[in-house]
């Protein structure tokens, strides 16, 4: 057992746990935010994305000891008082979900992309969720919404 | 009248008014993501003249849902739906017949607004909560009860937005993976290299090292698990355990090709006839008729497809004294109960089954399974929660995946090119391995964990499933007017791999071969595919959806080095229509890049209309994937797709624009959706391939060494 340091949504944190344990487990477990999901365990398919000081990893391999003192965003913690952001807003007003086991990862993703690359192009959108996947077959709406805030010039918030 | 309400024909087991102000729907039918549960509650507020706001939908547990088998065959709107829509005008009715007897005016001077009754001639008014809240109705629904005319919708027909959706994009705990009541373990299952593989052997100092490190090991036969109270030290647990176990491999899996095995393996041979196999004689491939012009044969093949489902399965189960409480994902509860309580010998009011949501799957994946993994911990440690998970690679090799299958096809022109003489045969495993307990002792044989305990069952043995377009004989019977069609269902012994129901069961092979097949045909015969098509076609409806498609994909010119392809079915004959076309390039390097998708769907009244393109994009990104990208491998030692590397799908780096056009039928029936367009996505995307590049593509997947060794033959 070790000690970690960790913020989180803007919350200083201390866990105790095995220092291998992988982040996602200290997100779901020790912390209550079942936001991230576990979709391999391997780094495959994007479901466990969180964001690390603005920048989208993958939480289902690395150890909670590698992020010691670092700055985590869930996508609990994107919401802003309780209600969804401009990125969620955009996913639900594209209806960019069916299952939405993946929708975390992908509004995680679309946050960080639009922050750097508030208007990407195609190319751009694909690199940036080349890790991701979807099973339903929501792209196509994932898509929109990334147009929709595209198309609003960048004026949301995150 | 439908088989729901046939088994539930009280309005009490469908609707009730709260005391607070809501209607409380009742479905047996789940949400997996394909928004049944917004559409249902979209025809009862419609029914009820109440907003939508208002609507509650139960969730689904037995003994308190009704049981309307398995969310399934895109049959919820025409079993669930139309329950739901008489319930609610049985109830209208009702609280209308109340509502005058209280107010003393007669029926006819009442109107209804969000529940609100009231009179016309005398401006009284009573509202439903006050006239019929928390109170039982008593009554059955009235098969005949009037329905609300379709130019009177409010709700039914317009944008809504899919229930739940905040919660999804915010990261709100909804998932049964998220469940977290006090005192749970989490536990995970060893499974063995392959099916066959039984415990030989399992290191006891292993298992006490376990055990001293406070996670606990549960074995049952072949059945090994752990369980403790943090997650990772019990993944850590489960890799210990299964390096401690020792499988005794009993011979491994076949590994004969599965293509050729479909040819020359034991087989159950049945005609087909009006979509319903016959217990008959197989007739002989008749010689062509002596005057036609031109007989071609084809062959269509595909792998086995897995669900893929992008969370792995798992599931929460407590025992209480004798009864066990399970909280899953699996699409038919009340069939889970039975196979359950037939398995473990118990009552079946001795289980308590409750839907929670898991990722998507469009059919059986392993959450049935491993709702009987989580039940075998929960009953090994008396009382407590067990939240038991698949890993990614339980998922992969150990989920029923869909069969792999051969249609073999012939067909005859006449000179005019008209279609004389018509044959299929369709070769596979079962679909149909959903649980169930008959007969009796089936049930144990159908979950696969029951299977590994001491003493555990065999193997199921697929039967040929009978009924009207189900399994391998899922649109094997074409819509086209083909004289005296031969059509045989081939249900293939001793393939190696668990198989049981994925989205369109056998009907994405079958529109596959049919829709590729006719375009062969067409370009025989010199005949545009689309004029093809039409004129074997008399149904207007089926004509409307193909001409609907036609219209927007051949609008303008395509663009140089693009193919174009076209695909059409009713699914099952009886369901939703649907015409795909599809624009695509072959780039040097032979991978296919979709560029632009048309759907046309005709799913008669339309409730729901993003749902319904949504469902629409769905299955046609799904069979994108499984064209492109997907097929099961596996070696003796067993399945070796145990991964997204190993098992590639689609990505976003290919998805085409779609374009969805719903051909909108008033008052008509709901004709299931869930599962149109998957069966004539695949075909366009084959006979689009074939327009660009002059392959004909006929076995998936569709892969870039697919398509360089087609260009070689």
């Amino acid at each position: 057992m070790a000690k970690s340091k960790l913020t989180v949504n803007g919350t200083a944190q201390e866990v105790d746990c095995d220092p291998a344990t992988p982040l996602l487990y200290v997100l779901r477990n020790t912390l209550n935010l079942k936001g991230a999901k576990f979709g391999c365990g391997l780094e495959q398919c994007g479901a466990c994305a969180v964001l690390i000081d603005g920048e989208p990893v993958l939480s289902c391999v690395r150890a909670v000891s590698e992020f010691d003192g670092q700055n985590i965003t869930t996508v609990e913690g994107l919401s802003e008082n309780g209600e969804p952001n401009a990125v969620q807003r955009a996913f639900i007003a594209e209806s960019a979900a069916q299952c939405g086991y993946c929708t975390s990862g992908l509004v995680v993703a679309t946050t960080a992309l639009l922050k750097r690359n508030p208007q990407p192009s195609r190319e751009d959108i694909n690199e940036a969720l080349a890790d991701h996947l979807c099973r339903c077959g929501s792209h196509v709406r994932v898509l929109k919404a990334i147009d929709r805030l595209a198309a609003a010039g960048g004026s949301h918030d995150r | 009248m439908t088989a729901s309400l046939e088994k539930q024909p009280n309005l009490d087991q469908w609707l009730a008014i709260t005391g607070d102000g809501r209607v409380v729907v009742r479905s047996g039918k789940v949400d997996i993501g394909q928004r049944i549960s917004t559409a249902l509650a979209a025809i009862a507020a419609e029914e009820l003249d109440v907003s939508l706001d208002r609507i509650a939908m139960a969730t689904v547990e037995t003994g308190v849902s009704p049981d309307e088998g398995v969310t399934s065959g895109s049959n919820s709107m025409q079993d669930s739906g139309q329950a739901i829509r008489l319930a609610g005008a049985t109830a209208r009715r009702y609280l209308i017949n109340k509502a005058a007897a209280q107010l003393d005016v007669e029926p006819a001077s009442l109107e209804i607004a969000d529940g609100l009754i009231r009179s016309r001639d005398t401006n009284r008014s009573v509202n439903y909560w006050e006239l019929q809240g928390d109170q039982p109705f008593e009554v059955p629904i009235d098969p005949e009860a009037t329905v609300k005319a379709p130019g009177d919708y409010e709700e039914v027909g317009n944008p809504q937005t899919a229930r739940g959706l905040a919660d999804l994009v915010t990261g709100q705990p909804i998932f049964v993976h998220d469940m977290n009541p006090p005192g749970m373990l989490h536990a995970r299952v060893i499974r063995p290299p392959h099916y066959h593989a039984r415990l030989h052997a399992l290191d006891e100092s292993a298992c006490e090292r376990i055990e001293t490190s406070g996670v606990r090991v549960v074995r049952d036969g072949s059945h090994l698990a752990v369980a403790g109270a943090d997650e990772y030290a019990v993944v850590k647990a489960a890799e210990r355990l299964a390096a401690a176990a020792d499988w005794d491999m009993r011979g491994g899996l076949p590994t004969a090709d599965i293509f050729d095995a479909m040819k020359t393996n034991e087989r159950v041979s049945l005609p087909v006839a009006d979509g319903i196999p016959r217990r008959e004689p197989v007739p002989d491939l008749p010689d062509p008729p002596a005057d036609v012009a031109t007989t071609l044969t084809a062959r269509y093949e595909k792998p086995y497809h897995m669900h893929g489902s992008l969370g792995p399965s798992a599931a929460l189960a407590q025992t209480d004294g004798d009864k066990i409480h399970i909280w899953t994902h699996s699409q038919g509860i009340y069939v889970l109960r039975e196979a359950l309580a037939g398995g473990l010998g118990m009552a079946e009011e001795d289980l308590h089954i409750v839907h929670v949501p898991g990722a998507g799957c469009y059919g059986h994946n392993g959450a049935d399974d491993v709702a009987v993994d989580a039940a075998l911990v929960a009953r090994a440690l008396p009382g407590t929660p067990i939240l038991l998970k698949w890993t990614r690679e339980d998922e992969h090799a150990w989920e029923p995946y869909s069969t792999c299958m051969a249609m073999a096809v012939q067909a005859s022109l006449d000179a005019e090119g008209n279609v004389v003489a018509w044959s299929q045969e369709s070769y596979g495993d079962t679909f149909m391995m959903r649980p169930r307990n008959s007969p009796p002792g089936e049930g144990a044989r159908r979950l696969l964990p029951l299977r590994y305990i001491e003493n555990g069952a065999e193997d199921p043995v697929p039967q040929p499933a009978m009924r009207y377009h189900v399994g391998i004989h899922r649109n094997l019977d074409p819509l086209y007017k083909f004289p005296n069609p031969r059509l045989v269902k081939n249900l293939v012994r001793g393939l190696p791999l668990r198989t049981s129901a994925l989205r369109t069961l056998g009907g994405f092979a079958n529109v596959y071969a049919i829709e590729c097949f006719l375009d062969e045909l067409a370009e025989a015969a010199g005949i545009d595919p689309v004029e093809f098509r039409l004129r074997h076609l008399d149904d207007d409806r089926a004509k409307a959806c193909v001409q609907a498609l036609a219209d927007s994909l051949f609008k303008d010119s395509k663009p140089d080095n693009r193919g174009r392809g076209i695909g059409f079915a009713q699914y099952t004959n009886s369901k939703a229509y649907s015409a795909v076309g599809v624009e695509l390039e072959v780039s040097d390097d032979a991978a296919i890049k979709l560029h632009r998708a048309v759907v046309s769907v005709d799913a008669g009244q339309v409730v729901d209309p993003d749902g319904l393109i949504m469902q629409s994009e769905g299955g046609f990104i799904q069979a994108a994937s499984w064209a492109l990208h997907e097929e099961v491998k596996f070696d003796r030692d067993g399945v070796t797709s145990r991964d997204w590397d190993s098992y590639p799908i689609l990505r976003f780096d290919n998805i085409p624009e779609i374009e969805t056009i719903l051909i909108d039928r008033p008052g008509d029936p709901y004709l299931g959706a869930g599962e149109a367009v998957s069966g004539p996505a695949g075909a366009a995307i084959a006979n689009a391939v074939y327009d660009t590049t002059g392959l004909r593509l006929r076995r998936m997947p569709f892969t870039p060494e697919a398509l360089r060794a087609a260009a070689m033959s």
